[in-house]
This record gives structure tokens, C-alpha cells and sequence, in this order.
């Protein structure tokens, strides 16, 4: 088991995680499951999505687009064929939710992928898993093999009429394949870059037909949604950001681990009550609320609702739930500089800015943390991330500048501290001039 | 016809149809929008994003190459923010764009070099590292050095989409990403260097014009190519008389941004050094130097010897000289040594197909047509123009196209039906085509062109390929012999008195019968080896003149390089006639084109038309009956131009290489 549960949990998506034999079928039908199927195959198409609408649920991959809007959009009567794909992929560095929902309660994501499918009239669906979780592949199988023994895959589903199969797919290693139309590129067998959007993939997606992408836990919510009433879903969380979420809490902390809690839970609460605080006592300097692509938060600035509403008017975002948290010890300027690594590293290269932006800001603040930056770089840095803010194809360019914008500017003394070769203040074995 | 939008850019209220490009809404509108991966006719990329523009209510800049016109709109393309921008992204892609100008080729018609003029970013900020890596040769002619690259990718298009070849890839992702050729290390495709003509920026180089020279140093010459009969335009480079490349630059042709291997480095031969620089004349039995007044004389006076004693003519006129050529021709043949023994290689039944009276198409007719029947022709092969307007209709308009073809050709990639047999098979579904063009090879002639246009609809427009640059012109000047008189065929088995041959090669495998043979040649081939008087003649590229291609449509030649020594074959004719006292006007090119203007009975055209550049079809009138020829094609490979081709050593170069196969 990836960690203990702690009391403020609300587990709700997370419930059957901790039965015995929580993978197979017979745990999940003994414990709810694929009830929420029932329901919607007893409803309407338009009915399910009014459900899903009400419930408040926005894509926990990161964008936090409300889902039953999302599926709304698929033009239901067009002859092409509808899919679902799931997203997987989950390469936002510092969350890590999505393989514990795989890997605990796989039929929980397989009803979910159904009850989409059953809001949009599709009849075939994918899961596109991220390469670097091979494991969950066959764990993943084998409760698709279990679903389709039991009737819950395949030809008329539950005796409704209803056809559905569902496949996995692997990706090999890109973090923009995590990207909804760059996924669907490497789905159809193509190197991995994003669309031109619109048309979105609601209207076109795979193979040129609608389809409904969401993140898996996304998904995952559904059944609950659809077993339980939307509203039932909504009232967990809070106004306009409905549910729970699973909160992943890495980093310098003394619980790292995922956590269901409700949308709108104090972030100040989660690391110090959910996650036992900071290890050795220490402050806590900085968090990354959502993943390595929002705007980073000071240690003072943590007394803030997690939920979309509440960090994007602070400035940032509630991305995918992947809570890093920061301690006095750190040096700010190899973080950004270990953030740039990364999206440098996945740059598709597609456009201009992200691709040449990004190498180059690597370049500069690898010299920069070494002890070789000039004055003018600490400008040179947040001047060239604005200059790929807003210009790039696809929002991993944003990905790259958001955080790097905000730690320049948020610590900025630190970055000075680093002139003129003196020493990294943080690193015991800083390299010498 | 598509609703127009009205919206603003500039402040300038522009109409465009509904689904137009704002980039190109602008253009129309006299705005120029800069875009380094934006190129029309390949797919849309927005990947360079040089095109960003402000667009109201709109929260950031929009890539106006993806942005359609919507009705109201308001877009701004000079304010600071997008100045701002597209500074930035020049000095993003000079970081590891390296400082190669001095000795790049591209300098001096250079995109980047441009935008970096207009947008600045002149001076970097970058200290890092650049990413470098060694130049690369993947072909004779093709080079590919990866810092220059911008990755644009227009190159993988135009070669996968407009070509339908697919040779260039991308590898690697990143900063790291280049392109890669198909077979790992080098490529095997058309060597039709459109990657490198369209390549922005000196990643693509040609191996042929390497250090040469610099692009302000010459003289850009857009002129009519000599080798196939689609009449492509091409570009001829010239310093100091001597042709130093050949590429697209002038791409105002019919032929777009298409130009093959053919129009693009085929033009070796100009100085190939076997070229005849001299008349030869055969004293004792063997060729040898003479001046031009003596060999002038002496096909006079032979001439005058054989016509007084009322011996026998033939003419076997050429498809690669001009119009005014032929016409001039085929004027003293008849007028002067009143002989109707006219031909010339023939390679399309024009004949069958005028007689019928069915519509003619054009070459853009191939890229508009519903739908487009090919019948016994490897197009991509033998007339790779006409190949790529077909493909760029199927990508564009989704054109259905029909092969009926012995074996496989490149075509039926994208093809609705392919047949192996008789296009009878598809008479059925071919009925229900109200928009179809025709274009078929010398398998379909005589009688059987008749009875294809008969089964098709009403409705079809044809085209009767023919193998080189000015076979139909040929054709329509009469070139061709008058009834009862001898083709060519006859004309070198029979025993004639005089023989005159000009621009082709006859007597390539046979030994002359003729009494007297005169040869106006570029070369010492088989037939000039025979000849008594060898003429040395222009190049097409060396003239001023005109050209009717394949589809009917008459171009005009611009005089490029100059070769000391030879004189064009108008100059010749005209100056045998001359001596012998038969008037033909000057041989000025226009004002022979005048003359045929009045009298060839289609070429009435719009002179301001054919004098601008614009290609004007032409429509012969029905009843050219042309004779009972033989005819065929020499159905020439991407690699090859008949005679002309073996002395072109890049067309040889790529054929051993490539041990020739047809590339499907």
C-alpha cells in the first residue's frame, strides 16, 4: 500500500483501495460496483451528462475544464463512430494519483470509461498509459479480461443492447503525449506533437471522430456520481469546485503519500495535519500547489483553499493535485533549475519558442546555479520565460514560464546570492569557482 | 461560392470569402504577414510562430496562419506587442542558428536573414553553448546541415504531400530534432530538389551550385524548360553568359513551386564538353571545321543543285526547338523546297484528338477537375508537373482520379480505381463524372481516340501527352508531312536526294540512305556523325522564342546563357534562305510570332497575355489530319531526356547511382 490513510480523508474514489483483493471484480461488485453503470444504462444519454454537469466535476489532469460540459460537446448524431480515451499518462511531475487508481481499484476507471461512453454513444475507448508504467499494464488487462468474462465489456453489456470494448495503450516516454491532442497524435501511431485546436477533440479527436479525453480520475468519479446523484458529488466540495480530489504530497514532508480530501481543503491543513509537517521541524519555504507547471507559492502564502477558484485568484493553479513542499534548506535557484531541466528535456520542438526557449533558459540557469551568472541574467531569465508565455502552440511553453517567472520573482535575493561565484548558500558541496 | 467576411486589419476593411486565412486576408489586402512554416498548398502548421497577431477581444496573440476571417473581426499586425513577439522568436531561433552568412549559400536570398533585417534580434543575448553538428551529404546534390535548420518542416512536406515521395523525416524531439532522410544516412528519391528551393534558410543547400557564387552576381532568368512537354518554368542563374544554377526563384510559371530534376539541374549540357562550337563540313570523307559562310554555301548551293533537277526533300524538324523555328521550318520546306516530306518524332496522336473536337484541358484544369482518368501514361515519370497538379487536386479537393495502367505507377496511391486492362471497365462509374479530365498516352491513337471520347461524357477535357518541351508545338506548326507525302519513318529508309535534320536524332541505330544530310545539332550524335554539313544550334535556353506544351499552352523563352559559335536554328534557317533568295521576314522571334499569331490557324492568341509571361492555350481547329506517322513515346523516366538527357551528367550521375527502376 503506497501509504497509511489519515482521518480528514474523505474517501470516497478511494474507498475499496485498502480491501483485500481490491483488484478484482468480485471486491468491486461486492462493494458497488459497476451499480453506477446500471443507473446510466437505464438513463439517457442527455440524462447522464445532466448528471455529470451537476455534480460539478472539473478534469483533475490539470486544465480543470468541467467534464459534463466536455462531454456535451460531442455531436452525438454524426455518423462517424464516438471514442473515449483515457488519459493516463500522468507525466506532471509531482503527481503520482492516477497509478494508485489504476492500480487499486482498476474496475472503479473501467466503469467510469463505460458510463462516458454510455453519455455519448461511443463504443470502443482506449487507455493510453504512460510507457514508465509498465506494471500497471497487466494489472489493467487483466481487470479488462475480468470485465469482459463478467458481460460488463464486449457485445450487449449487461443485456442493455449496449456494445463496448476498451483497449491499453502504452505511450514510451513524452510528457506532451500527456498533452489531449498530442496523446491522440501518439495514439494513431504519430510522433507526438500537439493540434492545431479548434476543432477540439470533443468534435474531431481520434481517427478524425468525437471523442471524449478526460484524466483518469476524472473518470473515476463517475460511477460515484452517477450511483450517488451529482449533487451528492458537489456537496463535497466546495461552491463552483464540486467533489474531492486526490492530493499527492511529495517532497519534504512526513507523510508523502495521496490523499482524498475535499476540493477546498486548507493547504496549510494538508501539510501540516495530512502530511505531519515539514521533516526535522524545518519551515516550509515554498509549495508547488498542483504540479511543477503552476506558479509556485511562498511559505507564507499557504493559507489558501485548494481548489481551482481559490489558486487561480491567487495566481496560480490547482493543476493536478501534485503538492510539493519546499523546506528553508533549499535553493531556489537549482529548483528552477531542475524544473527547466524537465521541460526542456520534454520540449516536443514543435514551435519556435518552447523548443529554442527552453534549451536556452537550461543553459542559463545551469550557468547561473554553477556560480557563473551575471546581474543581468536575473532579468535575462524572467524576460525570456514572459517571452514564451501566451506564444507558444501548446501550454507546456506556459508550463515552463509560469513557475520560473514566479520563483524569480518571488525570491529573487536568492538568485543574487548566487553571484559573482559565490558559493550555493544551500549546498553543502556547492562547486567551487 | 462561399459567403465573403467582412473584417478589418490595419484599420483596412478587407472582404474575404468565409473560410479564408486571416494571414491570407492580409496579403490580399497588401499586408504582409511574416511565416517561416506557413506555405500554401502544404498543410497548416502554426509551429513557427512568426505569424502571431493581435486580434481584438482576444486574450493572446493568434497564429493568423490557422485563424479564419470571421465577420467583424479586428486585427492588428504592427503594434508593439506583436513586433515584440516576433522580435523574440527571430532571437530564439538565432540561439542555435549558427552565424554561417559568409559562407552559407543561402545569403542574400535568405528568409531569415530578411526577418531579422525587419523584425530585428540582430544582436544576441545568447552566450550558452549552441547545439552543433557536422554538415551532412545525403545525395549528390542534396546537403543538410542541422544548426542552420529552423525546423519548418516544409521540406517533409513538400516531399511527402506535394511530391507524394515522403523521403524526408523528423528524428529526435527538441532542441535536439532534425530532419532525416529515408535511408538513414542518405536519401533515394527524385533528386527533384524542391526540399532544397523551398527550405527558407541554408539547412537545405544544393551539392551542384556549392561556394559557387552569390545570388546578386547573376542574372535570374525565368525561361520555359527543354525536357518534358509539361512546360514548367524555370529559373536559369546566369554570370558572365554561363548558366550557374537552375532552380524556382521565379515560381510565376504554371508550374507554381513545382520543378523536378530535370528543370532544376539539367541545363549541364549547355557546356558539356563535347558541345559543338563550329559548323563541320565533310571534306574527303570526314568532318571537319569549317567557317559559318562556307557551310551556309554549301548547304545552299546543294540545295539549289537538287531542287533545279527536281530531286526529292525531307525535313525532320525537332520537339525542342521553338515555334518560330518550326513554323519558319516548315514555311521553306513547303514554300521554297516545295516538299511536303515534313516530320518529326512523334509521341501523341494530337491529330486524332483535335479531329474529334472534344475540349481541350489545361494544366490547371488538372488541379480544378472533379475528376482526372490517366490512361497508359506513368505520370509521375513522364511528366512529373502534370503528376503533381493531379496529387495537389486529390489533397486539396479530394479529387477522385481513375488509373488504367499495364503496371503499377505512382498514381494509384491515391487512386478511387485502378485497372490493368481497357478503360472500358469503367465505363460505368466514368459515366457519372461530370467534371473529368482525360489524359492519355500513345496507347491510345488513331481510331481509338475517336471511340474514347465517344464512350466518355460530353463533358471531358483531354490532354494527348506528348514527350517534349515543344512536341505539340511541333504538331501545331506542321511539322508533320502532308497527305501522301513521307513520314519519318520513311524518310530515312527511302533514298532521298537532301535530307535536313533538326534538333533530333534519327539515325540514332540506322545508317543514312539519304543522298546529302544536313544536321543542325547541339551535339556530335549518331545522325550529326553521318551528316555532310553539321550546323552547331542553340540551346533552347541560349533563345528567345516560344513553346506550346502538352496541354496546348504557349510560353515564351527567355534568352539565358550565350555558347560562342552557335547561332539558333531561326538564325539558320533564315540565313539559308536568305542566300537563296527566298523571303522569310527577319528572324526576330516576335515578329515571327506575329506571323503566326495571323496565320496558324489557333494561336490567334492575346499577345499582352504571351508577352507577360501567362501561358495562353491555344486551340487548334479540327481536321489537322497530320499525316500517317509513326507514333510514339520514348516514355523517358524521371532520369532521362531522350538524347538531350545523355549528355546532361547529373541526370547520368543519379541514373547509375540509382541502377533505374521506376519508382512507384
Amino acid at each position: 500500500m503506497y501509504n497509511d490513510p489519515h482521518p480528514a480523508e474523505v474517501q470516497v474514489l478511494t474507498r475499496r483501495f485498502r480491501l483485500p483483493n481490491s483488484q478484482s471484480i468480485e471486491t468491486y461488485l461486492a462493494n458497488e460496483g459497476y451499480q453506477g453503470l446500471q443507473k446510466a444504462l437505464a438513463m439517457t444519454p442527455d440524462q447522464v451528462i445532466e448528471e455529470v454537469k451537476a455534480s460539478g466535476l472539473r478534469g483533475r489532469g490539470g486544465a480543470g475544464f468541467p467534464a459534463g460540459l466536455k462531454w456535451s460537446f460531442v455531436p452525438r448524431h454524426s455518423p462517424k463512430p464516438k471514442y473515449i480515451v483515457v488519459n493516463a499518462d500522468e507525466g506532471e511531475p509531482g503527481t503520482c494519483k492516477d497509478r494508485v487508481l489504476m492500480e487499486y481499484d482498476p474496475h472503479q476507471l473501467i466503469e467510469g470509461v463505460l458510463i462516458a461512453a454510455r453519455a455519448v454513444d461511443a463504443h470502443q475507448g482506449w487507455i493510453y498509459i504512460r510507457g514508465e508504467y509498465r506494471y500497471l499494464l497487466d494489472i489493467m488487462d487483466r481487470a479488462i479480461a475480468e470485465a469482459y468474462q463478467r458481460g460488463y465489456l464486449g457485445p450487449n453489456i449487461l443485456g442493455s443492447g449496449f456494445d463496448f470494448d476498451l483497449y491499453t495503450h502504452t505511450g514510451a516516454g513524452s510528457y506532451e503525449c500527456g498533452e489531449e491532442s498530442a496523446l491522440l497524435e501518439s495514439l494513431e501511431g504519430k510522433r507526438g506533437i500537439p493540434r492545431i485546436r479548434p476543432p477540439f477533440p470533443a468534435v474531431v479527436g481520434a481517427f478524425g471522430s468525437p471523442t471524449v479525453l478526460n484524466n483518469v480520475e476524472t473518470f473515476c468519479a463517475a460511477p460515484t456520481i452517477l450511483l450517488r446523484g451529482g449533487h451528492y458529488f458537489a456537496d463535497l466540495g466546495s461552491k463552483k469546485n464540486g467533489g474531492t480530489r486526490l492530493f499527492c504530497l511529495s517532497g519534504h514532508v512526513n507523510r508523502p503519500g495521496v490523499y482524498e480530501l475535499p476540493m477546498g481543503f486548507p493547504l496549510r491543513r494538508m501539510i501540516e495535519e495530512v502530511g505531519g509537517g515539514v521533516p526535522g521541524g524545518k519551515k516550509v519555504k515554498a509549495v508547488i500547489p498542483g504540479g511543477s507547471s503552476c506558479p509556485i507559492l511562498k511559505g507564507d502564502e499557504i493559507d489558501i483553499p485548494m481548489d481551482f477558484d481559490s489558486l487561480a485568484a491567487a495566481g496560480s493553479m490547482l493543476g493536478s493535485g501534485g503538492v510539493v513542499i519546499i523546506d528553508e534548506d533549499t535553493c531556489m535557484v537549482k529548483l528552477a533549475m531542475r524544473i527547466m531541466k524537465f521541460y526542456q528535456h520534454e520540449s516536443c520542438g514543435w514551435c519556435i519558442p518552447c523548443r529554442e526557449g527552453t534549451m536556452w533558459l537550461k543553459k542559463v540557469l545551469v550557468r547561473f546555479h554553477d556560480g557563473h551568472g551575471a546581474k543581468s541574467d536575473i532579468d535575462l531569465i524572467g524576460e525570456l520565460a514572459q517571452n514564451m508565455l501566451g506564444r507558444t502552440f501548446c501550454p507546456l511553453g506556459d508550463a515552463a514560464a509560469l513557475p520560473t517567472i514566479s520563483i524569480v520573482k518571488k525570491f529573487r535575493h536568492e538568485f543574487e546570492e548566487h553571484l559573482n561565484g559565490a558559493r550555493c548558500p544551500y549546498e553543502e558541496h556547492a562547486r567551487p569557482r | 461560392m462561399p459567403d465573403l467576411v467582412k473584417l478589418t486589419i490595419d484599420g483596412k476593411t478587407v472582404e474575404a470569402p468565409a473560410g479564408t486565412l486571416v494571414i491570407n486576408a492580409a496579403r490580399s489586402a497588401g499586408i504582409e504577414v511574416p511565416a517561416f512554416c506557413y506555405y500554401e498548398g502544404l498543410s497548416l502548421q502554426a509551429a513557427c510562430r512568426m505569424c502571431l497577431v493581435e486580434v481584438e477581444k482576444a486574450p493572446k496573440l493568434l497564429a493568423s496562419c490557422t485563424l479564419p476571417v470571421a465577420p467583424d473581426m479586428v486585427v492588428r499586425t504592427e503594434t508593439p506587442k506583436v513586433a515584440e513577439a516576433r522580435k523574440s522568436m527571430l532571437e530564439f531561433l538565432l540561439t542555435n542558428h549558427p552565424l554561417d552568412c559568409p559562407v552559407c549559400d543561402k545569403g542574400g536570398e535568405c528568409e531569415l536573414q530578411d526577418m531579422v533585417f525587419r523584425y530585428g534580434a540582430g544582436e544576441s543575448r545568447f552566450v550558452e553553448e549552441k547545439i552543433h553538428e557536422p554538415e551532412k551529404q545525403w545525395s549528390p546534390v542534396v546537403y543538410y546541415d542541422m544548426p542552420r535548420c529552423i525546423l519548418c518542416f516544409r521540406c517533409v512536406r513538400i516531399c511527402n504531400e506535394g511530391m507524394g515521395v515522403g523521403a524526408l523525416g523528423i528524428v529526435s524531439r527538441g532542441a535536439h530534432s532534425e530532419i532525416a532522410p529515408n535511408h538513414g544516412d542518405h536519401l533515394e528519391c527524385d533528386e527533384c530538389g524542391m526540399c532544397i528551393d523551398i527550405c527558407p534558410v541554408g539547412a537545405l543547400t544544393s551539392g551542384a551550385y556549392r561556394y559557387k557564387t552569390r545570388p546578386w552576381e547573376m542574372e535570374h532568368i525565368g525561361t520555359i524548360c527543354t525536357h518534358c512537354g509539361d512546360g514548367c518554368k524555370t529559373t536559369l542563374s546566369v554570370r558572365n553568359g554561363k548558366v550557374m544554377r537552375g532552380d524556382n526563384r521565379d515560381a510565376s510559371g504554371i508550374n507554381g513551386e513545382f520543378l523536378c530534376i530535370k528543370g532544376r539541374y539539367a541545363f549541364d549540357f549547355l557546356d558539356h564538353p563535347e558541345r559543338l562550337g563550329g559548323p563541320l563540313v565533310r571534306r574527303n570523307g570526314k568532318l571537319e571545321p569549317a567557317g559559318w559562310p562556307e557551310a551556309i554555301r554549301t548547304v545552299a548551293d546543294k540545295i539549289q543543285e537538287v531542287r533545279e533537277r527536281g530531286g526529292s526533300f525531307g525535313v525532320v524538324g525537332s520537339g525542342r526547338t521553338t515555334n518560330e523555328e518550326n513554323y519558319y521550318l516548315q514555311k521553306f520546306a513547303r514554300g521554297y523546297l516545295r516538299t511536303g516530306n515534313i516530320d518529326h518524332r512523334r509521341s501523341g496522336d494530337i491529330g486524332a484528338l483535335l479531329a474529334t473536337g472534344a475540349p481541350l484541358a489545361t494544366a490547371a484544369d488538372l488541379y480544378r477537375a472533379a475528376a482526372v482518368l490517366i490512361i497508359g501514361a506513368d505520370l509521375s515519370q513522364q511528366h512529373p508537373f502534370l503528376a503533381y497538379q493531379v496529387r495537389a487536386n486529390v489533397r486539396h479537393h479530394g479529387a477522385r482520379v481513375y488509373v488504367v495502367n499495364p503496371s503499377p505507377t505512382r498514381e494509384e496511391n491515391r487512386a478511387t480505381r485502378v485497372v490493368r486492362g481497357s478503360v472500358g471497365e469503367l465505363r460505368e462509374v466514368l459515366a457519372k463524372e461530370n467534371g473529368l479530365v482525360v489524359v492519355f498516352g500513345d496507347c491510345v491513337q488513331g481510331e481509338d481516340v475517336r471511340k474514347l471520347v465517344e464512350m466518355l461524357p460530353a463533358t471531358a477535357r483531354y490532354v494527348c501527352l506528348v514527350d517534349y518541351a515543344n512536341s505539340r508545338g511541333a504538331f501545331d506548326m506542321g511539322l508533320t508531312p502532308d497527305p501522301g507525302a513521307l513520314g519519318l519513318g520513311q524518310m530515312i529508309t527511302v533514298p532521298l536526294d537532301f535530307l535536313w535534320v533538326v534538333g533530333a536524332n534519327p539515325l540514332e541505330t540506322a545508317s543514312r540512305a539519304a543522298g546529302f544530310l544536313v544536321v543542325q545539332e547541339l551535339f556530335l550524335t549518331e545522325t550529326a556523325l553521318q551528316a555532310d554539313v553539321v550546323l552547331p544550334a542553340a540551346a533552347a535556353y541560349e533563345k528567345t522564342g516560344s513553346f506550346t506544351n502538352t496541354c496546348g499552352e504557349v510560353q515564351r523563352l527567355k534568352k539565358g546563357p550565350a555558347t560562342p559559335g552557335v547561332k539558333t536554328d531561326l538564325e539558320i534557317v533564315s540565313l539559308i534562305s536568305r542566300r537563296l533568295g527566298f523571303e522569310l521576314a527577319a528572324p526576330l522571334p516576335e515578329a515571327v510570332f506575329e506571323e503566326i499569331r495571323r496565320s496558324v490557324a489557333g494561336y490567334g492568341i492575346s499577345y499582352a497575355s504571351f508577352i507577360s509571361g501567362g501561358a495562353v492555350a491555344t486551340r487548334p481547329p479540327a481536321g489537322q489530319a497530320g499525316g500517317l506517322s509513326h507514333i510514339r513515346s520514348s516514355r523517358d523516366s524521371m532520369f532521362q531526356s531522350g538524347t538531350l538527357g545523355r549528355y546532361c551528367g547529373v541526370l547520368q550521375s543519379v541514373r547509375e547511382k540509382d541502377a533505374v527502376e521506376v519508382r512507384v
